[in-house]
């Protein structure tokens, strides 16, 4: 039986796309890494008192004080394991990568609900990110990239985006149809539609998004310590590699910390009635 | 020239909408378009003309296209074929552009199920409209609190849709439409969502804003009594088409198909027909100059046993009994004024069958109906008030239910 050669297609684009797309590839990468080394520069900065209260205060003004106690205790447990550093890394890490996962996909979640054609072309792509073995991809990245944060963060990207863009999508599209022809019948143009009524409306849907996003990045933390993005994902996985069962279960509970913080936070954010707070 | 007018319109809903049109044309059936062809006619071949200040019902059961010919007044739906002017302006040629400002300025819309947006207070959602036009937040906030005052929301501005009642949110759509000020209400089933009771204060309440603003409103209903009660003239629609367009009284009492029929059979006719419709011309009339002997020969040739008598310009004096006449002839009076009984039931045009019929039961003379200045327009006989109330149609037109 004649055999398909997936196995050549796929060398043969990744070596095109290595060979003639380097200095775009470059450029690219820069910008990245600067973004991260920049974020993590700032979060570093931040006098640790000043950073836990500011985390604090914004888990209780969005949650509540349960939150706000958990976020203190958490926080100094990071400190008292001297894993500061590192969480910082890992918090820019996801954090760039959550930013960029939802400045890509938000926009194509609203292009999704707006086209059938979008939507038709976009869920086959979707499925096979979130579907194909993150292995797979890790190496191409690293081809493109090179070690460090930059493939770390695209491969989080890749694995990330697609809960957001498909909750974008679906909150647009249960936006209620005689609402939106009130929203016509009124004559808004589509950008005062999008703006005033589908976004707003769809805001607990794309914060579920978000949140799916971030708890799916904070997964990768691991993985991307493989290829160099260090973090508390380096912690863990240098403990493992050298069969240090306890230091491998700080690391982990630092991801499972921050973790709890971001998920309860963005949660939070959701369930508040759309745009309320706006006014 | 008509505030809105509609001609020949078509909607066809599936993949070819102008191939089934041509076959509708052709005379293909509906019911064929379907099976054979996976088209639905939504309307079909209607024409139809709205006058400025006048509420046009358009009234059919689920499914006879009455939501999609109104949508189709303002393009939410695209009509197939046919033209829809709004003084005298071709809708339907219009740019996407030109559509929008038309909508902003011309056209509004009350929605079944309100239609708020859940995410704005009530003030903004009455701004709303304003607000895509791109008014100032001041100035549009104080219109949509006037606006608000009017339909007896001015407290409620600063809460969010839910946690008003229902009657109390379609106030809001209702204020939200009127705040652009537009020439053109489109209702679209604006009460069938409420309780009876609130639905039959809405109703009341529409009727007196309609008063004092004159809009040209289309509303769109499946309930008779409400179209009854409100429309300037109906539209029965039934699988896409009108068949019957008339005022309130022409539609009871002349239902054209046994479609219409069967809708008016159900209406509650004491509440609808008037003191006008049951009127009848009296068949003798004397003036108060007459003499007794003349009123006598009148009331015997036409079997009566009273007569109204009316002065100059048929205004009414009173009513002249056969004993009375006899007593006047006996005492050789020369005319009726000295045995005129003026005390006697008087209604006007408009008081409906409801409220006669306590006056019917006490009155021992027919009841006179008079207008403004007391000229006779006609009276009312006992047994015409009972057979206003059970008359199917009107007996002296033989109808053929054709449907």
């Amino acid at each position: 039986m004649y055999r398909i050669p997936i196995s050549d297609w796929a060398d043969f684009i990744v070596l095109f796309l290595r060979t003639n797309f380097r200095p775009v590839f470059r450029w690219f990468s820069g910008y990245i890494e600067g973004f991260v080394i920049n974020f993590e520069a700032l979060l570093m900065f931040i006098p640790v008192v000043l950073f836990i209260i500011l985390v604090a205060a914004l888990a209780w003004k969005l949650s509540g004080r349960g939150l706000a106690l958990f976020t203190i205790a958490g926080l100094l447990l990071m400190l008292s394991m001297g894993l500061w550093e590192q969480t910082m890394r890992t918090l820019a890490l996801v954090l760039t990568s959550t930013f960029i996962s939802l400045l890509i996909g938000i926009p194509l979640g609203v292009l999704a609900s707006r086209s059938e054609l979008a939507w038709n072309l976009l869920r086959p792509v979707l499925d096979f990110m979130q579907t194909m073995p993150i292995f797979v991809y890790l190496l191409p990245a690293v081809m493109f990239f090179s070690i460090g944060i930059v493939p770390a963060v695209i491969a989080t990207i890749v694995f990330a985006a697609p809960p957001a863009i498909r909750l974008t999508n679906l909150g647009i599209r249960q936006v209620p149809k005689e609402v939106m022809e009130a929203a016509l019948a009124f004559g808004s143009t589509p950008m005062q539609i999008l703006t005033k009524v589908q976004l707003p409306l769809a805001l607990p849907s794309i914060m579920a998004g978000v949140n799916q996003c971030i708890m799916l990045s904070l997964s990768m933390v691991v993985i991307s310590a493989m290829i160099g993005a260090g973090g508390l994902g380096g912690v863990v996985y240098r403990a493992i590699t050298r069969l240090e069962i306890g230091s491998g279960f700080e690391g982990g509970v630092g991801v499972v910390i921050i973790a709890i913080i971001l998920d309860r936070i963005t949660q939070s954010l959701g369930r508040k009635p759309a745009g309320r707070e706006q006014g | 020239m008509s505030k809105i007018e509609v001609r020949k319109l078509y909607k066809i809903f599936g993949p070819e909408p102008g191939k089934a049109l041509e076959k509708l044309k052709a005379g293909m059936s509906k019911e064929d378009l379907l099976q054979k062809m996976g088209h639905t006619v939504g309307v079909c071949d209607v024409s139809f003309s709205v006058e400025q200040g006048e509420i046009f019902v358009v009234m059919g059961l689920s499914g006879s296209g009455k939501s999609t010919l109104v949508r189709c007044l303002n393009r939410l739906i695209e009509p197939t074929a046919g033209e829809v002017l709004i003084d005298g302006e071709v809708i339907t040629g219009l740019s996407p552009e030109q559509l929008r400002l038309f909508r902003q300025k011309k056209m509004s819309m009350v929605f079944q199920r309100f239609a708020l947006f859940p995410h704005r207070t009530i003030l903004q959602n009455v701004a709303y409209g304003l607000e895509i036009q791109g008014m100032a937040k001041q100035e549009r906030e104080e219109r949509a609190l006037d606006v608000l005052a009017t339909v007896g929301l001015k407290e409620w501005g600063s809460v969010y849709p839910d946690q008003l009642s229902g009657g109390m949110q379609q106030r809001v759509g209702l204020a939200r439409a009127l705040a652009v000020d537009p020439d053109i209400l489109l209702m679209d089933e604006p009460f069938s969502a409420l309780d009876p009771l609130i639905r039959k204060e809405m109703q009341e309440e529409l009727s007196e804003l309609q008063s004092n603003m004159q809009k040209t409103i289309v509303f769109i209903t499946h309930d008779l009594d409400e179209a009854l009660k409100l429309g300037d003239r109906i539209a029965i629609m039934k699988d896409g088409q009108i068949v019957q367009l008339g005022t309130p009284e022409e539609i009871l009492t002349n239902p054209c198909t046994e479609y219409v029929a069967n809708f008016v059979n159900g209406v509650d006719r004491s509440r609808v027909l008037k003191a006008e419709n049951i009127m009848i011309r009296p068949s003798a009339l004397v003036k108060e100059t007459d003499g007794p002997r003349l009123a006598l020969r009148k009331m015997k040739e036409e079997e009566l046993s009273s007569i109204f008598v009316v002065g100059e310009g048929r205004t009414l004096r009173g009513i002249v009994t056969v004993d009375r006449a006899v007593e006047a002839v006996n005492k050789k009076e020369k005319d009726l004024r000295n045995i005129i009984d003026e005390d006697i039931p008087l209604t006007s045009p408009d008081v409906t069958l409801l409220d006669l019929i306590p006056m019917a039961i006490t009155a021992k003379v027919p009841i006179a109906v008079v207008n403004e200045n007391r000229k006779l327009l006609g009276i009312i006989v006992r047994v015409s008030v009972l057979s206003g109330l059970i008359a199917k149609g009107d007996e002296n037109n033989n109808v053929s239910y054709s449907d």
